[in-house]
């Protein structure tokens, strides 16, 4: 249902072919893409026949660089220039990485920026572009066997991923060439298939634990809406931290030095990796490394890891809370990541919310099925009126006030998309200007928390102290980014910002990278992007005129109609006339802002209007 | 030709300015209207959870992802209007300032409660119970009884705002607001109490 082309419920405007979308699973050890056949999700494996893609690029001194499997093999040999786990550094700040640095031995530099990134033979990258890596060998591999481009792509996140993160994460989808319909929270995916695949109502609680990062979310789940009620976890937790746990237990009982040069460092940790995943199936593991042998039993495994272990389940026992959910509540849990393989997380999760863990779906792939799911949904392939996904935001986002505090302006898991609005006065004669720095954390001081953005506001008129109204509205969209619009009342003077995070990178970089990568190519990108700008006007014309049909008198006066009716005509002669995909796209935006007004009266004219003459048990049964 | 494409580009400049003079979109329903039923402090949760996502499965930005950028922009600040209005209506507190500002009570005005002594007593009373328990034996239970006894309150404040709001005392109502608040944010610290020792 369009908003400019409103249809009787249940009516698609017009038949559309199927279109191709995918789910990504962009994981911190091993990414997966999936898509839906015949109405089932499934994972799409390479030539070889193998889903999982190791999230490693190599970047080779001499000929191209390479992901996967392949990038895996230089591991040990050529470590400074494998970049293994790098999801772990997406969206972060040097700071950040300098408390991981012990953990991944990569030459770290700045920019100009500040921003981190790894010198390899290749020079400097971002963490950005190391993803994109990632993902352009899953799209690749999609569309070789799905034959044929994509639309669209629903990426997973960690439900954890604070605004920073997750604005990385949507830079490497736009460095890699990809349409993003949707950030996933992992937990949700996990959800979805599970959900869908078991008929499941009720609530549920999903514990997910990758290579990098602990999730949990509580989610009410009825007829087919998907209600996230709180989400918790930590950004920096995950079954890497037990190999290193192992690996500082092989370093003593081995008896190394703290200081270890990178192959060492990488030995240790794939074997403590090795013994870890044996430990599933025995109970216990006999250990070779250099000169030494000896014993790991699970016994021992299970107290080197129970505190990192604990750290979860005080997350568990804080998302209940702030669902209001009572722990015996819980329906159904179920269990995500590879890392739940581990006997003890399952033990300690059974144990914790007192029900069996679902585990019917593979762990690895759960997240990428889910995602799949709601891509096909997204993408219009399926009458998406029977699941609807409500997510929440998971940090709470705030302002800096004075004397270095932080006030909350959105908290913690409240439903997105959110809009709050904060007026604003001066608090000095004349003052002309106003600086906002806004947060997201749950501490008190603006130094525990993350800094997200800086903004002014200029060209306040001159006034008396306390004179000046600025009204400040933050929007988190559903994918969790925020937007910023802030105006002065009295003068309507605007500054609208969209955030940048304080550790991404800024528009031109992206579009100078996107440059580069496309510079081979370049003639194909022109005219591809034209007949996407075409396509687009096309259908905006249509559904403008429609909508003009149906409700222009109601809604508009003489003046908006004729407005609309002039920047339909010049949309529809520049459509025609250029070949220049910027032309045409400013005057689809130009179109696009003169009807904003329209939309959005249709909109709230459709919102009273949506439950006027419905019964409650119609609504009920619908 | 460029004479015509520039009249254009500014009378819909000026309209889009003119749209906008107040700010983002507005969607012109009070919150209870949203849900197709009349304010009132009785509102059926389950009933409007009801409502809450029939509407959330038209008008949330879900449903728009394949549309045009103005679409999706619309979407975004509908589905957050309708996020807003329930997060309001669903919440004791939040509902009975909304019906106070729907009668053009200011809910940001000093408040007169702290003339009443008895109630700052029991304020006073309240918090040191609070500040004492970490250091006290059993403070599990003395927690629970805590709680319970906030919790009691806070319903009686309900019960008096219902009543008072009913019957169109106004000011009266505002004070209950006000002591409401107070009772919300100690049920918050109790929660966060919880939580710390919970870790410690």
């Amino acid at each position: 249902m369009a908003l400019l082309q409103i249809s009787e419920p249940g009516q698609s405007p017009q038949p559309h072919q199927r279109r191709q979308a995918v789910g990504i699973d962009l994981g911190t050890t091993n990414s997966l893409v999936a898509s839906v056949r015949s109405g089932m999700a499934e994972t799409l494996p390479d030539e070889q026949g193998r889903h999982l893609l190791p999230s490693v690029v190599h970047y080779a001194s001499q000929g191209p660089s390479c992901v996967g499997n392949e990038a895996a093999e230089h591991n040990i040999s050529d470590p400074l220039n494998t970049i293994l786990s790098v999801k772990r550094l997406l969206g972060r700040g040097l700071e950040d990485v300098k408390m991981l640095g012990n953990q991944l031995p990569y030459d770290f530099q700045t920019d100009q920026g500040g921003m981190p990134k790894i010198a390899t033979a290749c020079g400097l990258v971002s963490p950005i572009q190391v993803s994109a890596e990632i993902l352009r060998k899953l799209v690749s591999r999609a569309e070789v066997s799905l034959g044929g481009a994509l639309d669209g792509a629903v990426i997973t996140v960690p439900a954890y991923f604070d605004e920073a993160q997750r604005q990385a994460t949507k830079d490497a989808a736009t460095l890699a060439g990809v349409k993003v319909l949707r950030l996933l929270n992992e937990p949700t995916a996990a959800a979805i298939a599970y959900g869908l695949d078991n008929e499941k109502e009720g609530v549920i609680a999903v514990y997910d634990l990758g290579g990098g990062t602990f999730d949990v979310s509580i989610l009410r789940l009825s007829r087919g809406v998907f209600e996230v009620l709180a989400t918790g976890g930590d950004s920096a937790l995950g079954g890497d931290d037990f190999d290193h746990a192992i690996a500082e237990w092989l370093r003593q009982q081995v008896g190394m030095s703290e200081s270890l040069n990178p192959t060492e460092q990488r030995i240790l940790l794939e074997t403590a990796k090795a013994a870890k995943e044996e430990l599933t199936d025995s109970e216990s593991v006999e250990i070779e490394i250099l000169d030494w042998s000896g014993v790991l039993s699970r016994d021992v495994m299970d107290t080197l890891i129970d505190d990192l272990l604990n750290k979860t389940i005080r997350a568990c026992r804080r998302s209940l809370r702030d669902a209001e959910i009572a722990v015996d509540k819980i329906d159904t849990v179920v269990l995500v990541g590879g890392s739940t393989r581990t006997l003890r997380v399952r033990d300690k999760v059974a144990e914790f919310f007192g029900v069996e863990p679902l585990t019917n779906l593979d762990p690895d792939r759960v997240v990428a099925l889910g995602a799949a799911l709601q891509a096909e949904v997204l993408i219009g392939n399926k009458s998406g009126d029977e699941m609807l996904l409500l997510d929440v935001i998971p940090l709470s986002l705030g302002i800096e006030t004075m004397g270095g505090l932080i006030e909350k302006i959105i908290h913690r898991n409240t439903t997105i998309p959110v809009a709050k609005a904060q007026e604003f006065t001066t608090f000095k004669d004349g003052q002309t200007a106003m600086a906002v720095h806004i947060l997201q954390g749950e501490r008190e001081l603006v130094d525990d928390c993350r800094s997200l953005a800086r903004f002014e506001l200029r060209g306040i008129p001159p006034m008396v102290a306390g004179a000046a109204k600025i009204r400040v509205t933050y929007q988190v969209d559903a994918d969790g980014l925020l937007s910023v619009t802030a105006r002065e009342l009295t003068s309507n003077v605007e500054s609208r910002i969209e955030v940048k995070p304080s550790y991404g990178l800024a528009e031109d970089e992206i579009t100078q990278m996107l440059q580069d990568s496309f510079s081979h190519a370049r003639d194909d990108m022109q005219a591809r992007v034209l007949r996407e700008q075409q396509v687009d006007a096309d259908r905006m014309i249509q559904d403008l005129l429609a909508a003009l049909k149906e409700d222009g008198d109601k809604l508009l006066n003489t003046e908006e109609i004729q407005c609309l009716q002039v920047a339909v005509k010049e949309l529809q002669k520049i459509r025609v006339e250029t070949t220049e995909h910027r032309v045409l796209a400013r005057q689809i935006e130009a179109v696009g802002k003169t009807s904003e007004t329209f939309a959005a009266r249709r909109m709230d004219a459709s919102i009273k209007s949506a439950l006027a003459g419905h019964s409650l048990d119609e609504i009920e049964q619908g | 030709m460029w004479l015509r494409r520039e009249l254009s580009r500014l009378t819909c400049a000026l309209l889009v300015k003119n749209s906008q003079s107040d700010g983002p979109l507005n969607f012109s329903s009070d919150f209870f209207a949203v849900f197709s039923i009349s304010p009132s402090w009785d509102v059926d949760i389950d009933d409007l959870g009801v409502r809450y996502r029939k509407l959330q499965q038209e008008f949330h930005p879900d449903r728009y992802a394949t549309k045009s950028d103005t679409e999706k922009r619309v979407a975004v600040q509908a589905a957050s209007f309708i996020n807003q209005a329930f997060d309001t209506l669903k919440s004791p507190l939040k509902r009975a300032q909304y019906l106070l500002t729907l009668e053009d009570i200011d809910i940001d005005q000093e408040t007169h409660i702290t003339s009443d002594t008895g109630f700052l007593m029991r304020q006073i009373e309240l918090r040191e119970t609070l500040s004492e328990i970490s250091n006290k034996e059993n403070y599990w239970q003395n927690i629970e009884t805590l709680r319970a006894d906030v919790e009691s309150t806070y319903y009686e404040l309900q019960a008096e705002f219902k009543h008072q709001y009913e019957s169109e005392l106004f000011d009266d109502a505002f004070n209950a607001v006000a002591k409401m608040q107070f009772f919300t944010k100690l049920l918050l610290e109790i929660g966060q109490l919880e939580a710390e020792l919970e870790d410690a």
